[in-house]
């Protein structure tokens, strides 16, 4: 069976109504009427040791349920989920020692201690021998640049040095499986090259399964060689990067800048999909029209400075991915 | 153990650092117990009546209930219950550790860390000064210093229980504030539980309240002699295993049904 596997899992919330104002307020009181929400819907899938799985969706898509399902603090309504032999649920203590979790958003250390006593009361509390602690630390404080970090209370340290932080807590046990949700939310660039690399590092070299939920589609393209899609609780596409931009188009982008300003291109085979100033954006479709002979086309009709042919932005593929589901 | 003993002590060592707060609150706790010995002069001025407790035995109670004022759960573990609203608590759902032993090792630390602070230096200023009398005997000290520990095993079981209830945010709060309610009432910290009517003290005496601080009290000056402490640390403990039995209850059930806020 595999590492990660996961098939017809459902999750139905049920939240109170109440009608607005006071009136509503107190009849809530005495009447109350549920609303089921459909958070997943017969998801299913099978990951293996040691894959990078980017797992990628709108808000509220059900990427944070699936990732508390998986890691156990959240009881599916139906469907079976098992990781690397257990019951996530069922078996919640001895399955949270072997896994590692990061919430972007939130914090595992201790508000006011330094660093490195987090550390000390994480090894605790996941009772890490001396020995694999200090091996753990050494590696992790190397890996993410941690030393001069350790003494500082978590209160004063900058986002970026405290995702870095997160990252080593939620690894200090030496988990087989990490789930990362957002852990590149709200960092500046230098700081999110880091977590990347790391991220990238720990999944070639310890061989550490990563499930990676973000919106930034840098993270995606540089990191995932496999992505699982999933929209209104359903799987909309799961495979590789190249095989969802397959799916939604075969359109490749060319980006000129033109010598003179005002050129108007009236080549039925392109689309323009910005003008601006010199810099202009044109999609075309390499099956229909091959690169090389598109690029000769433009070169000789129109008076080109700079070229540059590339993939249409993931976001907007993935945007398109959505428009086609919905209609 | 290992995992528990580690939270105790970090939250213990991080609450004494909290040593202003405690210069504050000691001043506060004085003047209130001022005000309350005050009150009970007058009252005991006025009466005609025999009393159970003598005025000086009154005093002393008094005394010892505004030194060990935080080893009663007098208010909510505020920082655990903003978790749970919060939606931080989900990290310490991912630990392989028991969620409620790790919550009573916080809620024994809140209470005992604070008293430390606070105690030793209320009880210089009223010994010599403000009529805090010593023990009656060294062995109604040994009594008084066992129904400590239990008190503050009890007291740490109730905190965790409010916390427990919290789960249920916002219906749970109001059941929370009604449990620390009948703490203040009941345990001895607003009146000693000897003035409480006569038909009042059966209800009282089965009560897990008055094991957080009418019961040490009572072994200090006396009114409980000191050969009692085993049968009322025995009441302690009893009651601190059934409230942890239910706390457990409590949780299990609102752990399952909880969603975690805010994605």
């Amino acid at each position: 069976m595999a590492f990660v596997h996961v098939s017809d899992l459902c999750k139905t919330y049920r939240i109170a109504k109440r009608d607005s104002g006071a009136w509503g307020a107190v009849r809530g009181v005495f009447k109350r009427e549920y609303k089921d929400i459909q958070a997943l819907r017969n998801l299913s899938f099978d990951i293996e040791r040691g894959e990078l799985v980017g797992y990628i969706g709108p808000n509220g898509a059900g990427k944070s349920t699936t990732i508390k399902i998986l890691s156990g603090i959240l009881v599916p309504t139906s469907g079976a989920c098992i990781v690397d032999d257990l019951v996530p649920w069922e078996s919640r203590r001895s399955h949270v020692s072997r896994i590692g979790v990061v919430f972007g958003q939130r914090t595992q250390l201790w508000w006011d201690l330094p660093v490195v006593e987090s550390f000390q009361l994480l090894k605790e509390i996941y009772r890490v021998s001396e020995t694999t602690y200090r091996d753990s630390l050494d590696e992790l404080v190397e890996l993410l640049s941690l030393q001069s970090l350790l003494d500082t209370p978590v209160r004063q340290l900058s986002l970026g040095q405290r995702m870095r932080c997160d990252l080593a807590a939620s690894l200090l046990h030496k988990p087989s499986i990490l789930f990362l949700d957002e852990p590149t939310i709200g960092l500046d660039a230098v700081s999110k090259l880091a977590v990347r690399d790391f991220i990238r590092e720990l999944n070639e070299r310890r061989n550490v399964t990563v499930i990676l939920t973000t919106h930034d589609m840098d993270d995606i393209e540089a990191l995932c060689r496999r992505i699982m899609l999933i929209n209104n609780g359903q799987l909309l596409f799961d495979g590789k990067l190249d095989g969802l931009r397959k799916q939604v188009s075969s359109e490749r982008h060319l980006r000129l800048t033109l010598t003179h300003s005002e050129e108007i291109f009236a080549d039925p085979d392109l689309r323009v999909v910005r003008q601006d100033d010199g810099q202009v954006i044109l999609a075309f479709d390499p099956t229909h029209v091959p690169t090389a002979e598109m690029i000769a086309r433009v070169t000789s009709e129109h008076a080109v400075s700079d070229l540059y042919v590339e993939n249409p932005p993931i976001e907007e593929i993935i945007a398109r991915f959505y428009e086609g589901e919905g209609q | 153990m290992r995992p528990y003993l580690a939270r105790f002590s970090a939250q213990f060592r991080m609450l004494l650092q909290y040593r202003e707060a405690a210069l504050a609150g000691l001043a506060t706790q004085f003047f209130w117990g001022v005000i309350r010995i005050m009150i009970f002069d007058a009252f005991y001025r006025t009466t005609t009546a025999a009393q159970p407790l003598t005025f000086e035995q009154t005093v002393s109670y008094v005394w010892l209930g505004q030194a060990l004022f935080h080893l009663t759960p007098y208010r909510l573990d505020n920082e655990l219950v903003q978790s749970i609203r919060s939606g931080d608590v989900v990290y310490q759902m991912l630990r392989p550790v028991s969620v409620y032993w790790s919550w009573f090792a916080r809620g024994l630390a809140l209470r005992t860390a604070p008293t430390l602070l606070r105690a030793l230096p209320m009880f210089l200023i009223t010994i010599p000064f403000f009529g805090l009398e010593l023990p009656v005997s060294w062995a109604a000290f040994g009594a008084f210093m066992l129904s400590i520990v239990g008190a503050a095993l009890l007291s740490a079981a109730l905190t965790t229980l409010a916390s427990t209830v919290s789960v249920w945010t916002i219906s749970g709060n109001g059941i929370s504030m009604l449990l620390l309610g009948s703490v203040a009432l009941f345990s001895g910290s607003l009146v000693p539980l000897p003035l409480m009517p006569d038909w009042a003290q059966g209800i009282l005496n089965f009560l897990p309240f008055r094991g957080i601080a009418d019961v040490p009290f009572r072994l200090w000056i006396g009114d409980l002699a000191a050969s009692e402490v085993f049968a009322l640390l025995g009441q302690q403990l009893i009651w601190t295993l059934a409230i942890a039995f239910i706390s457990q209850l409590i949780l299990k059930h609102g752990l399952k049904r909880m969603v975690i806020q805010g994605g």
